[in-house]
């Protein structure tokens, strides 16, 4: 025993030996926890992409074809600031256009979630503390979460790769792809291991780094569509992806970028994680106040809960409204050397046409992304119970009805408020930039707002399932990914209209680029309150946890 | 072998957390092969303490070595030797308890499969039960199990029997016992003090981030006081002077005061001269002396919340 002493006597003090002691173990364990989560995401993410091959083979067949829709998506502000520009228009360059946002954003959720439930997650509900008093190094748990997230996106690129090469393009292209899909996934893995350490709560740290990831995305939207600032796009990582050009001129140094960014961020969590305790975040929690009597009015909780996210949330839609007001006017900027179709434009409604369908397209996705917020809002009672906080509220004269009520509130008047946020910072910057803000305002809040009903129909959608079924609540997440993939690849793909159908935001109409049509706006939120009612009737009738 | 006599030696350790002070100048000795009681209010540094020793949180200052290590910058190696069962288990939901057994023992290293069987039949646990089905005693349960069927020297554990019910808890004490038979050396953090009682060779006690005693439970109850009624031909007035006698109460014939285990002899003195008609003596139990040492005042008299016979001028202060 006391052979061992001296050995650790001449090490240097402030390194902790053996700091991986046990990773291959708990890679094992994570694996065996995350089992079904990631094998959903690999085979959905490369479902997508496969399927987005086959549609272009399928649709697109010949070479002019797909000149004619790249042509087209040059000229259109709305569709450059949601995808990017085309590289290359086989079919492979195509399909790696048309999904390049979809699967950065569901890669890099995917490497969020993963890597933050088994690391902060796991911190905070006291296993890693039990597990750390093991033969287990400080640094194995990160470690093991993040070899788990990155391997998830190592097998996506092989499987992506697989299906370009598949569906007949090239080896280089489709290589360039898969890798540029690896690159995203560890990139955002090494941000939620940064985020980890960082923040106390996993729910902190999930929405420190989904806000970096939607960060991402802005960036590289405002570097496409502004003629100014294009350089924007080489500090967003998923502009890299973009510039690898895949299928074009594959731009191979550029995944460079990706595996710095990843090293430079483990090292980062890495010497972080050295420097606080387990279980505690970086810096010591802030005292509470003593007593706070507002708490016991009716909703008091709720409001306590929820308003701390609701004003994260507000936050992000300001940022989305003010990226969405500064782009717009310069909208029709684009079309600036380009003859024919500024004389096609006009007969359509010239640049204003061009702002409108601009203002409309980052509506649609101010629309999801509320739609996200209102599913958050409404499982955070599922949090609430199935982390045993519901049973000794319950206990007290508060009946379920009034608990569930609180929440609601949020989910309802959250949607409104967020969209009324966005639209509101884009009619400022709007209107001042075109000198005209009544219009501005008029332009963006219809642009948000008309999507409330649809926003309203998912949260409705998640309360039905915490009603009925507690313990699946995590698909209504999934019936937001569906709306997503149906509303951007279902046109591509040409499928059927009552499939297409299926998803609330099919039905809102495109204001401010076509006219308004009231009988879906006023339906939707008549089905979402159906839903509410209904999941408030389930959660009456069924066994508390 | 210098280090072997002591498995755990903490000294002058202090532990902040922002402004607050969680542990201040902690001294702590375990010695190998013994059984010692880590008490404590809520909120003395208990826990704080342990997850030091576990190399979870880092000291600011002071030195501290478990097995002859530092538990921060060895930890690895030292989490071979030895085994932690926490105050509140968190099980993974999906796991069942078997595998949680399992998977710990073989991050320990190594593990006695035939000891685990022994275990889990002793202490009357399902393993394959997944862990969001467990209740709060089962789920402690796994977690002891894991770490008396490990091949380990130390054990450290924090409040391990709360959720335990008494026929468990038996168990427990019985098992406790056998690792002492075996050499193994025990920090066992408790509010139990029938568990302190039964198990413990000596006990620190903490408060407010320092251990304020240490020793054998014989050593502590010497410190503290005895409570004697007592009927005398004469009422000796040097009595109400005397040092070491606390809240003396005086109805005619009949005395009643508490003494200082340290002054018991020449007050018995005094009482022998003053003719004792009858006496009893209320060794002070251990509930007295803990409320002693955790109390705030710490000189406050500790009949103030004494079992039967306290005096009436104890409570009326």
């Amino acid at each position: 025993m006391s052979t061992l002493a001296p050995a650790s006597a001449t090490a240097d003090p402030r390194t902790p030996q053996r700091s991986y002691a046990g990773t291959w173990a708990l890679v094992r364990l994570n694996l065996r926890r995350e089992r079904i989560p990631l094998l959903a995401w690999v085979l959905g993410i490369v479902a997508v992409a496969a399927g987005t091959f086959s549609a272009f083979q399928q649709l697109y067949p010949n070479e002019l074809e797909r000149q004619l829709l790249a042509a087209t998506v040059s000229a259109n502000p709305a569709l450059l600031a949601l995808t990017g520009p085309v590289a290359s228009t086989s079919i492979g360059g195509m399909t790696a256009w048309r999904t390049g946002v979809i699967l950065t954003t569901l890669i890099g959720l995917m490497a969020i979630f993963t890597v933050i439930r088994r690391t902060r997650g796991d911190e905070e509900a006291g296993r890693t503390e039990l597990l750390a008093s093991c033969v287990v190094g400080r640094a194995a748990p990160l470690a093991a979460a993040v070899i788990v997230a990155g391997g998830a996106g190592v097998l996506i690129g092989i499987l992506v790769t697989a299906a370009g090469i598949g569906y007949g393009q090239p080896v280089a292209g489709s290589l360039a792809l898969g890798a540029s899909l690896t690159g995203c996934a560890f990139l955002y893995a090494a941000v939620a291991a940064v985020a980890a350490q960082v923040a106390e709560s996993a729910r902190t740290a999930t929405a420190m780094s989904a806000a970096l990831l939607a960060v991402g995305f802005a960036l590289r939207s405002v570097g496409d569509v502004s003629t100014g600032a294009p350089w924007l796009t080489w500090v967003s990582p998923q502009g890299w992806a973009q510039h690898v050009r895949v299928y074009a001129d594959n731009q191979w140094p550029v995944l460079v970028l990706f595996a710095v960014a990843t090293v430079v961020l483990l090292a980062v969590a890495r010497s972080l994680l050295e420097r606080r305790d387990l279980g505690l975040a970086l810096f010591p929690a802030r005292l509470g106040p003593a007593t706070n009597p507002r708490l016991f009015r009716p909703w008091g909780l709720a409001v306590r809960l929820q308003r701390g996210s609701l004003i994260g949330w507000a936050v992000g839609l300001a940022a989305l409204g003010a990226l969405m007001g500064g782009v717009a006017a310069s909208a029709g900027d684009l079309l600036n050397g380009n003859p024919q179709l500024e004389q096609i434009l006009s007969r359509i409604g010239g640049a204003g046409a061009l702002t409108d369908m601009f203002l409309t397209a980052i509506g649609s996705l101010a629309g999801l992304i509320v739609g996200g917020y209102a599913i958050s809002a409404a499982l955070r009672m599922s949090t609430e119970e199935s982390a045993d906080r519901l049973g000794p509220v319950l206990a007290t004269p508060v009946s379920r009805s009034r608990w569930m009520s609180g929440h609601l509130a949020f989910v309802v008047l959250g949607v409104v408020l967020l969209l009324t946020v966005a639209g509101l910072v884009a009619g400022l910057i709007h209107g001042a930039r075109i000198g005209d803000l009544s219009q501005a305002l008029r332009a963006t809040l219809s642009a948000t707002l008309v999507q409330a009903p649809a926003a309203l129909v998912m949260g409705g959608i998640a309360v039905a399932i915490f009603g009925w079924l507690p313990r699946l609540t995590g698909f209504a997440w999934t019936a937001l990914v569906v709306a997503l993939l149906l509303g951007q690849l279902g046109p591509l793909l040409q499928l059927p209209t009552w499939l297409l159908d299926i998803s609330p935001y099919s039905h809102i109409p495109a204001v401010p680029a076509e006219s308004m049509r009231w009988t879906p706006v006023i339906v939707m939120p008549v089905v979402a309150a159906a839903l509410i009612v209904t999941g408030m009737a389930g959660f009456r009738r069924r066994d508390v946890n | 072998m210098s280090a072997a006599s002591n498995a755990i030696r903490v000294a002058g350790v202090v532990k902040t957390f922002g402004n607050a002070r969680a542990l201040d100048g902690l001294d702590l000795s375990v010695d190998t092969g013994e059984v010692h009681g880590f008490l404590g209010p809520n909120g003395s540094g208990k826990s704080t303490t342990i997850r030091i020793l576990l190399g979870q949180m880092r000291a600011d200052s002071g030195s501290a070595l478990v097995l002859g290590g530092d538990p921060w910058r060895d930890a690895v190696r030292l989490h071979r030797r030895l085994a932690y069962v926490p105050g509140d288990v968190n099980l993974w939901p999906n796991l069942s308890g078997g595998e949680v057994i399992d998977l710990l023992a073989r991050l320990r290293g190594r593990m006695d499969t035939h000891r685990r069987d022994e275990l889990l039949e002793r202490f009357e646990l399902d393993p394959r039960k997944k862990g969001r089905a467990y209740s709060k005693g089962n789920r402690q349960k796994v977690a002891i199990v894991a770490a008396l069927a490990s091949d380990v020297e130390l054990l450290i554990m924090d409040e391990p029997t709360i959720g335990l019910d008494p026929l468990m808890e038996a168990v427990f004490q019985d098992c406790i016992n056998a690792e002492r038979e075996r050499g193994r050396t025990l920090l066992l953090s408790s509010h139990i003090l029938s568990e302190v009682e039964a198990l413990c060779d000596r006990v620190s006690i903490i408060r407010a981030g320092a251990v304020v005693e240490t020793g054998t439970l014989s050593e502590l109850r010497h410190l503290t006081r005895t409570t004697i009624a007592v009927e005398l031909d004469t009422v000796p007035a040097a009595l109400d002077t005397m040092a070491g006698v606390h809240d003396l109460a005086v109805e005619g014939s009949r005395v009643h005061f508490d003494v200082d285990t340290a002054e018991m002899n020449s007050v018995m003195r005094i009482l022998a001269q003053s003719g004792v008609r009858s006496l009893t003596a209320t060794p002070p139990t251990l509930e007295e002396l803990f409320l002693r040492h955790y109390g705030d005042g710490h000189e406050r008299n500790p009949g103030l919340t004494a079992a039967p016979g306290t005096p009436l001028t104890a409570t009326a202060r």
